[in-house]
């Protein structure tokens, strides 16, 4: 079946599933703890103002407000450089070793300008759930700068991520087999008539649709890897292309079926297995609900969403009005990824984002560098994101960032302690970055005056009780004293184990 | 005795017992020696064999490397046909002593010649085509039951968690162990045990660190230093604070050291022979400065390398990423000599020297010979390489 009829089914599918939890025995309005629920899970913070307009809706409405919402662009502006025609290939022989360095140092710089970009986008975006969608896709469709190297096309990857990221999942799947980051990471590129490289057709089936062992055989990569051969890049151009010289246009037998396959066939004939909407829905629930999914909800929720056509907005609004969502037994039992903290912490306190070679080094400190996920698998995520290195270095960021401010002298820019990435990192620069990452985030991070933050809030906020509410799930482990002054308290909120916790 | 105990009784009670009767006979108990050390040393970037191992008698050996081959001359001759690079002179006494093993022609099958996927290979111990995300050392430890006395499962002095990465360990990264204490001062203590697992595992990793931070600053209190001549440079650094760490008796089944810039692509003769003389000078002193106090029979030193590089240099001086390469085991119980077949130059693989021995026997000497763990399914069946002495 094409994707295109896929989308009709779901607008009829969509509607009587809202509906149907409309219903006010199914759906209480919510209590501004709901709503900062909804906020942090679906978001990265929860602020007052936010918190005021989703209060006294019913859950149906106020997931439905959310889903709406979704963007299929950035609002930030990128960097200029995307829109220019890239030509991917290095400097030819003739160059000198200082142009091929100059040629180097351009993409690293460029990659850093990217992810300070996405940063920007996540903490500006009035669509938060458009960004950690994204950012969710991003982890199931991995490619890595360190090995795609060109930054052009991990941001055209990123824009085609967002485009789909609340769209329809059979259309991003498509979008991705042809995505030239992706032709670049999964070896497409060296995938030729003759000669076939499976690494596309294997993490199709094994991380994209699937999951590992699920219904194939080896035999099913080997034919899916020839009817993607030809799949290819123009270098000149950094677009993708079909050569169809490269391609094997022969007979395939896969997952039963027989025929002239080519990549657009074979992702059809895997997104007709009921096993895809059940993988999906079973990562999204970890994502959004709890740990462990409950295998009853995801097979209804799969249920509905392959109903629809793998509308993403479906399986979304499904995962969110489940009674599991909202239980309380599973509230602040997810652990906040690194940039969830980085984020939902600038924006729930109003601080100016720190500049990119920073943002960049937190990352990797923290185990997330976005743009970079360790490998195919992407991030393993949950309390994954919590060991003793990790640990350690999100307490020192928060700690800075709630320092209080920092006076504008000790503040003087550090440039030349940061050089640029080489395409391999030495032992020597890491220690050496992790060194000036400390230095760097002692002078140039701003940290919150919270005096003034706390006075700012609305009032009904400004009792231990409530701001206690506001700034963590769970209850605290070292709660502050609550004689203590405001400042004081919200700093030992922040650096209390509970606000690590969605 | 609980450690805590220990640590009221001064330094002095402590230095005993943390290698008390009690102790081994709980690691013996455990089914493994977590008393013993291993020390891994990554040379990261790819370290050139053919220049560390030098096979200086063979013709081919000159042929394929008219400008960077190393002069007879210079050679520290092992025996007739190999030698090493006289950088690496200073590990001539532990050559003699018949503690230090080299080991030809480690690599595997299919080799990758990515850095990156190459180093992930070596790190998790998997198989050219397999993606595994935990390091090898993790699968191996990881299973077996913690004990308290321990400073850490492992301690990374330099590089990334590598081998020791992935959630089954407590591994303690400090490239600096006074930062180390200072960020972990930090931490508020908290005694809860709460029913959210989130919330467990964060405080189960806080108290990780405070146990460290603890057991670190009795041992650092006992061994304010070591002696020795350690090279300058970050090797040099690191191995001195290894060093420091095991003369204290501090129990860490586990400390890697790393020293990077090996991926020779351009005029490798002279920075080669600088890093290669900071893995000679560093190694020598370690050893001399473990062996003052006492310890040298609990530690065995292993090198690794993400790949060997090409048997023929390139066109600008330098060697560009190859596949199988020596490296080195050191130790009292090490058996000293060569091992595996030297690099045959007449029979190459497209370029490159064959690899004759899976780098997995190496991992499976360190698990099952040198601590002791029964066979694990963590190396696909390769056994253990028999390079230990009973």
């Amino acid at each position: 079946m094409r994707p295109v009829r896929f989308a009709l089914l779901a607008a009829l599918v969509a509607l009587p599933t809202l509906a149907a939890a409309q219903a006010p025995s199914a759906s209480p309005t919510l209590t501004a703890d709901d709503a900062r629920h909804l906020l942090v899970r679906t978001g990265f913070a929860a602020l007052p103002a936010e918190i005021a307009k989703f209060e006294g809706l019913s859950r149906a409405e106020a997931v439905k407000r959310i889903l709406a919402g979704a963007r299929a662009e950035a609002v930030t502006p990128p960097p200029a450089w995307t829109r220019e025609v890239r030509d991917l290939r290095p400097p030819g022989r003739a160059a000198s070793p200082e142009e091929r360095r100059a040629w180097q140092r351009q993409r690293v710089e460029e990659g850093l300008e990217l992810v300070g970009w996405w940063y920007r986008e996540m903490i500006a975006t009035p669509s938060p759930l458009t960004e950690r969608m994204t950012l969710f896709w991003h982890n199931h469709f991995t490619s890595a700068f360190r090995k795609v190297r060109a930054p052009v096309l991990l941001y055209r990857q990123n824009a085609t991520l967002r485009q789909h990221a609340l769209g329809s999942f059979a259309k991003l799947v498509h979008a991705m087999a042809a995505d030239p980051a992706m032709i670049v990471y999964l070896d497409s590129l060296q995938n030729r008539r003759g000669f076939p490289n499976e690494n596309f057709a294997r993490e199709l089936l094994e991380l994209f649709t699937l999951g590992e062992g699920q219904g194939y055989t080896e035999a099913d990569i080997k034919e899916a890897a020839r009817a993607f051969t030809g799949w290819s890049l123009e270098r000149e151009t950094a677009s993708y292309r079909f050569r169809p010289f490269l391609h094997d246009g022969g007979e395939k037998t896969f997952m039963g079926r027989t025929g002239r396959f080519n990549g657009t066939d074979v992702i059809d004939i895997v997104l007709q297995r009921p096993r895809v909407a059940d993988y999906i829905a079973e990562k999204a629930w970890r994502e959004f609900v709890s740990e462990k999914p409950d295998p009853a909800a995801t097979r209804r929720i799969a249920g509905r969403f392959r109903a629809s056509g793998y509308d993403i907005k479906v399986l979304l609004g499904e995962l969110l009005l489940a009674p599991q969502f909202w239980a309380p037994e599973n509230r602040g039992r997810l652990v906040r990824s690194p940039v969830e903290l980085i984020v939902g912490t600038l924006r729930q306190f109003d601080l100016p984002q720190p500049d990119d070679r920073i943002l960049a080094l937190l990352g990797r400190a923290l185990g997330q560098e976005p743009f970079n996920p360790p490998n195919v698998k992407g991030w393993p995520g949950g309390t994954a994101w919590i060991n003793a290195n990790t640990l350690l270095v999100r307490q020192q960021l928060l700690r800075r960032l709630t320092a209080g401010e920092i006076p504008a002298a000790g503040r003087q820019t550090a440039e030349g302690e940061m050089e640029a990435e080489a395409p391999s990192m030495t032992p020597e620069e890491r220690t050496r970055r992790q060194r000036a990452l400390e230095r760097r985030m002692a002078r140039r991070l701003d940290g919150a005056d919270l005096d003034a933050w706390y006075a700012k809030l609305d009032r009904r906020w400004q009792t231990p009780e409530r701001v206690t509410a506001l700034l963590v799930a769970v209850k605290p482990v070292n709660p502050p004293r609550p004689d203590s002054d405001p400042a004081r308290f919200v700093r030992d909120l922040v650096l209390d184990p509970a606000f690590q916790l969605k | 005795m609980r450690r805590r105990d220990f640590l009221l009784a001064g330094p002095a009670a402590a230095a005993f017992a943390l290698l008390s009767p009690q102790a081994l006979a709980q690691a013996r108990a455990a089914g493994w020696r977590a008393d013993r050390t291993l020390v891994l040393v990554e040379l990261a970037g790819g370290n050139d064999g053919l220049n560390t191992v030098v096979p200086y008698a063979d013709p081919a050996y000159q042929r394929l490397r008219p400008a960077i081959a190393i002069k007879r001359e210079a050679i520290v001759q092992l025996d007739e046909k190999l030698g090493l690079h006289p950088s690496l002179a200073a590990l001539g006494e532990a050559w003699k002593a018949g503690e230090f093993a080299i080991v030809q022609g480690v690599g595997y099958d299919n080799p990758n010649r990515s850095h990156f996927r190459s180093i992930d290979i070596w790190d998790t111990a998997s198989g050219s085509n397999r993606l595994l995300t935990e390091g090898w050392v993790s699968r191996v430890i990881g299973a077996s039951r913690r004990q308290a006395e321990r400073l850490a499962d492992a301690v990374v002095l330099g590089g990334g968690a590598g081998p020791v990465g992935g959630a089954g360990l407590r591994a303690v990264s400090m490239p600096d162990p006074q930062r180390f204490l200072r960020q972990a001062e930090g931490m508020k203590a908290a005694e809860a045990h709460p029913a959210n697992p989130a919330l467990a595992h964060l405080l189960k990793v806080q108290h990780e660190i405070q146990d460290t931070a603890r057991e670190l600053r009795g041992v650092l209190a006992r061994a304010p230093d070591v002696r020795g001549e350690f090279p300058p440079g970050p090797l040099g650094q690191q191995l001195r604070v290894a060093a420091r760490l095991i003369a204290a008796k501090a129990v860490v089944p586990v400390v890697k050291v790393a020293l990077g810039g090996f991926d020779t692509h351009a005029n490798q003769p002279g920075p080669h022979a600088n890093l290669l003389r900071q893995l000679g000078d560093g190694l020598a002193a370690f050893r001399k400065a473990v062996a003052d106090a006492g310890r040298w029979g609990d530690v065995l030193v292993m090198t690794y390398s993400e790949f060997g590089r090409r048997a023929a240099q390139n066109g600008s001086n330098g060697t560009d990423h190859g596949t199988a390469a020596p490296h080195f085991v050191l130790g009292a119980r090490a058996k000293g000599g060569l091992h595996g077949p030297a690099p045959d130059l007449a029979d190459l693989a497209n370029g490159d020297v064959r690899h004759a021995i899976d780098y997995r026997r190496l991992y499976a000497m360190a698990a099952q010979t040198w601590w002791g763990f029964a066979r694990t399914g963590a190396f696909d069946g390769h056994a253990p390489l028999p390079i230990l002495k009973a």
